[in-house]
């Protein structure tokens, strides 16, 4: 496994997104949790906000550090995580399952096929380790 | 020199120990043309008798406090402060110490912390308070950039019954924000003209001060109503934090944010500082909110204790995105304000703003039954009232200074308009026989 | 436990007293206070303020304590602390020197701690000579052309500032957007620089720890108002280059505003004011000795060249007749930055502190710093990793990548610190050093401390060595262990409130 499964889709600044039709689901990658360590809150927009690619949607605060968390795709956001309100530590123990931040409404699907698949984001990831 | 540990003979031999000819080696990174060829031009250095001779002297040229009066409040107020504050913090583990940041080996500062923001919500009936801001003017800026920060408008309604270097110091704050602050003018009793309030969905918050700089009581549940229509926020400030002992806090009344002056709570005038800034909000706004917190935690045996937390706001973490970039407390003035707040307890804080409340009364009585005077506002106060004087109230103050007298302030210094009236403060420690020499002079 | 503490020197445990919260203390009905009689006739309250401004919750959960409790219970809170009255205090950046007993003294004369801010000029000569002497000292030392003392901290300081720096390139008609700071800097930097309206851009170091001039050069733009310089900077370094620097903002229409966070370097061998520095803060809980009380209050004076004067905060203290009086007419001065004059209690403590050493004590406490800190480097370096090796000021910056492949780091090493009696060195920045510890001893420290410390850091090593799991959960011997901090964070507790039992 499935650290990076097959059926997302990735981003550099470490988002996963995985397709559903004109939705998309949006949360962090195994190595971002991992890097940030224990997360303690995890701020996210409000539902109807229109977001561009690369706009910074909310943030990630482990105790001693914070971390942005980018559109990987242009939308406005249909739902968001509220159970991480209460429990931000379903980010770093189930990332891709209850940990998932945000859904949008894809607006430009051609954004999508910028994105790395999960092999694609492994090799990235190895380079940049080294 | 006194302070070096290291003799002169000491510091040769770890120079020659380490193979450096000369302590002016370690300096050769400053271009030699900078560095000083000769001594700065200084006073030379004084023995410990003539340090204390010099400023003994020097002290005295202030007006003597043993033996003259003063009625000056105006945002800093002269109450007893008991003999033990001074005591507790001059343990050299409190005030030589840094910033928590061990939590370890600084328990005492943090649980000192977490009682003192414990004992502010309390106070200001908050559910939120932080370790201490730098003073009651500061804080009062930090609490403007909160609630911009949660709303994202830009427009302040300011009482003109606030405290004028407060609002000094609020314009300086905001001038490069995009923000604007309109007036809300005070009426005939003393208070905010909280009917001629005209804000809309572009107003950040309300600053209401209560008491306010005239020392009239305001009616912050109204402002509450009113803001809170418009959707904006309402900022509570105290000076007279004392006043809290007696009058419904400015949490049960409604403010979002309350900000105050702890200067009254055992920290001595001092000419203006250190202060204690005191900051306090909701919980749904904490993470909005500038400054230090402290949290309980339990240590890995299951020990309860105190740590920094919520630091991810902070500007050693967010850096350029933080929601301030204070960096202190006041963290041996917030300890002064806690052990004051810990002797005078439940009781002493009700039975000490009682007497302010009474004298003041007193003393507005007998001010106001002179031939020439009277009381320029109607609404209730607490210490502090503004007399109407038959001449300009500067001029009475010079006179009465002659008698070792400070009668109180002019509000002309503030108010161009206002040149016959004096604010006037009575606390706990003007006595009978004081206010009644101050009336008789008056006259 | 598996430690073995036999390698330490310096300490011993001792009992230390459980203390609860002074709210759990509380008993109903104690009094720690006794206020005189009231002398005038009284009203009811009712009549004097209207009911509905009245609390009705009778100040419930506000302690009640007899004055011997209170004593006792603050008493025990500070012996959990560690301050540099204990012992060495090697925050690095901070400056963690010895608090003289004197400056407490003057601070509380009577004459200076009862004067009301607003005392009318005549009643107040005093206070406004020692505010009108500090701004001349201070001025001196920094070789600026003016200072102000309203800003009540170092961050305060820089604000103060940067304003100034945002008035006069207003009043020259060209505003910029940008500042530039290295990415070295302390976090108040940037977070000021945004405050104030501006865009932050880093500047990268050079691969000696120095601000790049190349890069500057290349970055200098019309579009930039002002580079932020620590120096000496924060990896502890004199910028050789800072003439450079400075003439190649100044030609390109920028300004260079000085942190004097290291101001412990230079005091009296060396002025920024002469380097070409236009504006500067001085902390004066580091460098001045004032103390820093477990947070505040410091204070943060600014010094500014003859151009940007008049800019300074409303008022200034001037001379006026051989009087002493405030000036508020000041019409290009960008404002009030603190209510009243700053924190006068603090300045007093720099002045004494000021007089007491004259140019000659503040050279000599200059070069023992500057020496202090080279002899832990000396002693250190073979154990340690320094990354950027350069001419050590007053302050050494190791990093733990030589601990690391044991699986410790700066953290587990200053924890462990503190079983052998140490404070530990600061570790949160600078952010180019990752797994800093920062070294400041300051001139106030002995060989003799100094030397338990150097033996404390290589035992240390050789703890990391042998026996890596033990360091993970130091400290060993304090009071509580290490604290779950992502509990605390993820459910904030953050005041005390009573259970249903403790209900009054």
């Amino acid at each position: 496994m499935a650290d990076y499964p097959d059926n997302l889709l990735y981003t550099k600044d470490h988002e996963w997104v995985r397709v559903d039709g004109t939705s998309a689901t949006v949360g962090i990658t195994h190595f971002a949790q991992a890097e940030l360590g224990d997360i303690v809150y995890v701020e996210l927009p409000k539902v109807g906000e229109k977001l561009a690619q690369n706009d910074s949607f909310g943030s990630v605060e482990s105790v001693k550090a914070v971390s942005e968390i980018f559109m990987p795709i242009s939308g406005a956001i249909e739902k968001v995580n509220e159970a991480l309100n209460d429990s931000p530590e379903h980010v770093n123990n189930d990332p891709y399952g209850e940990g998932w931040m945000i859904t949008l409404k894809i607006e430009n699907p051609s954004e999508i096929d910028a994105l790395m698949s999960a092999a694609e984001y492994e090799d990235f990831l190895s380079e940049n380790r080294n | 020199m006194r302070y070096i540990p290291n003799s002169a003979e000491e510091r040769a031999k770890m120079l020659a120990e380490m193979g450096v000819q000369s302590i002016e080696d370690f300096f050769t990174s400053i271009p030699a043309h900078l560095r000083l060829d000769k001594p700065l031009n200084l006073p030379p250095a004084y023995a410990e008798s003539e340090l204390i001779k010099f400023f003994k002297n020097l002290a005295a040229r202030n007006i003597d406090p043993n033996s003259s009066t003063s009625f000056l409040g105006a945002g800093v107020y002269n109450h007893f402060r008991p003999v033990i504050i001074d005591t507790l913090i001059s343990r050299s583990e409190f005030y030589t110490t840094y910033t928590p940041y061990q939590p370890e080996i600084a328990q005492g500062t943090l649980q000192a912390i977490f009682e003192f923001q414990s004992m502010i919500c309390f106070l200001t009936g908050m559910e939120v308070a932080n370790a201490s801001m730098y003073d009651g003017s500061t804080a009062l800026a930090e609490a403007v950039l909160m609630a911009n920060r949660i709303n994202r408008r830009k427009k302040v309604a300011i009482s003109q019954a606030l405290h004028p270097e407060y609002r000094q110091v609020l314009e300086t704050y905001l001038k490069s924000t995009g923000m604007t602050l309109e007036t809300i003018a005070f009426g005939t009793s003393g208070q905010t003209a909280l009917d001629s309030l005209d804000i809309n969905d572009q107003t950040t918050a309300v600053i209401i001060q209560s008491p306010n700089f005239f020392g009239s009581i305001e009616d912050l549940e109204l402002a509450a109503e009113k803001a809170h229509k418009a959707g904006a926020l309402l900022i509570s400030v105290t000076t007279e934090p004392i006043s809290w002992g007696l009058l419904r806090s400015p949490g049960d009344c409604g403010a979002d944010i309350v900000v105050a002056e702890g200067q009254a709570f055992g920290i001595a005038p001092s000419y203006g500082g250190p202060y204690l800034g005191i900051f306090a909000s909701r919980a749904q706004y904490q993470r909005q909110m500038p400054g230090r917190l402290i949290g309980q935690a339990q240590d890995t045996y299951g020990n309860r204790g105190f740590v920094i937390t919520l630091a991810t706001r902070e500007q050693h973490i967010r850096r350029e995105k933080a929601s301030s970039n204070i960096c202190t407390n006041q963290g041996l003035f917030m300890l002064m304000a806690t052990v004051y707040l810990s002797t005078m307890g439940r009781r002493g804080l009700q039975e000490v703003a009682l007497q302010n409340l009474q004298k003041a009364a007193y003393a507005a009585q007998a001010i106001s039954s002179l031939e020439g005077y009277s009381l320029l506002f109607s609404a209730p106060r607490f210490n502090e009232f503004v007399v109407k004087t038959p001449r300009p109230a500067a001029e009475i103050v010079k006179s009465l200074t002659s008698h070792n007298i400070v009668a109180g302030l002019p509000l002309s210094n503030y108010y161009p308009d206002m040149t016959n009236a004096l604010l006037v403060c009575v606390t706990e420690q003007n006595t009978r026989a004081e206010i009644d020499a101050l009336v008789a002079l008056l006259q | 436990m598996s430690n073995d503490n036999s390698r330490i020197k310096k300490v011993r445990t001792h009992i230390s007293q459980n203390e609860s919260l002074i709210f759990e203390r509380s008993r109903s009905g104690a009094v720690g206070y006794k206020l005189p009689k009231i002398d005038v006739p009284t009203t009811e309250v009712n009549e004097l303020v209207n009911s509905k401004y009245l609390r009705t919750d009778d100040l419930a959960n506000m302690p009640e304590l007899a004055e011997p409790d209170v004593v006792r219970h603050f008493t025990r809170l500070s012996t959990w602390n560690y301050g540099t009255d204990t012992g060495m205090f090697p925050l690095g950046s901070c400056t963690m020197k010895y608090n003289p007993k004197i400056n407490e003294l003057v601070a509380r004369l009577e004459g200076f701690a009862t004067a009301h801010p607003l005392l009318p000029e005549e009643s107040a000569q005093g206070c406004l000579e020692v505010i009108y002497l500090a701004e001349q000292l201070l001025a001196e030392i920094t070789g600026m052309a003016a200072v102000t003392l309203q800003p009540a901290a170092g961050a305060h300081g820089e604000m103060t500032g940067i304003m100034m720096i945002r008035a006069l390139l207003a009043c020259r008609g060209d505003a910029r957007k940008k500042v530039l700071i290295p990415d070295s800097a302390h976090g108040t930097n940037p977070a000021t620089a945004a405050i104030c309206g501006y865009t932050v851009e880093g500047i990268r170091s050079n691969e000696r720890g120095l601000t790049d001039l190349a890069e500057l050069e290349k970055r200098m733009d019309d579009s930039v108002a002002a580079l932020m310089l620590t120096n000496p900077n924060t990896v502890g370094l004199f910028e050789e280059n800072i003439e450079k620097i400075c003439k190649l903002m100044h030609e390109r229409g920028g300004l260079v505003y000085m942190d004097g966070a290291n101001m412990n370097a230079l005091c009296a061998v060396a002025r920024p004011g002469d380097m070409g520095v236009d504006v500067m803060h001085m902390n004066l809980h580091k460098t001045m000795s004032t103390p820093h009380g477990g947070g505040g209050p410091g204070a943060g004076p600014v010094a500014v060249t003859k151009e940007l004067a008049p800019y300074l905060p409303s008022p200034m203290v001037i001379k006026q007749d051989g009087k002493f009086v405030l000036d508020y007419n000041r019409p290009q001065s960008i404002g009030r930055i603190r209510a009243f004059y700053g924190n006068f209690g603090v300045v007093l403590r720099a002045v004494c502190y000021m007089l007491t050493l004259g140019s000659e004590g503040l050279r000599e406490n200059t070069e023992t710093a500057v020496l202090n800190a080279n002899y832990i480097a000396h002693h250190l370096r073979d154990i340690y990793e320094i990354p950027y090796e350069g001419k050590i000021m007053h302050e050494v910056i190791f990093s733990d990548k030589r601990q690391k492949k044991y699986g410790i780091t700066n953290g587990d090493i200053a924890k462990r610190l503190i079983d052998y009696g140490f404070h530990p060195p600061t570790m949160s920045f600078p952010l180019i050093v990752p797994g800093s510890l920062m070294v400041e001893p300051t001139e106030s420290e002995g060989r003799e401390e100094m030397d338990l410390f150097i033996d404390a850091m290589k035992s240390i090593d050789k703890e990391a060595q042998e026996n890596p799991e033990m360091l993970k959960h130091a400290p060993h011997t304090t009071r509580v262990g290490r604290f779950d901090e992502v509990a605390a964070a993820r459910n904030p507790v953050l005041r005390w409130q009573a259970t249903k039992s403790e209900e009054k």
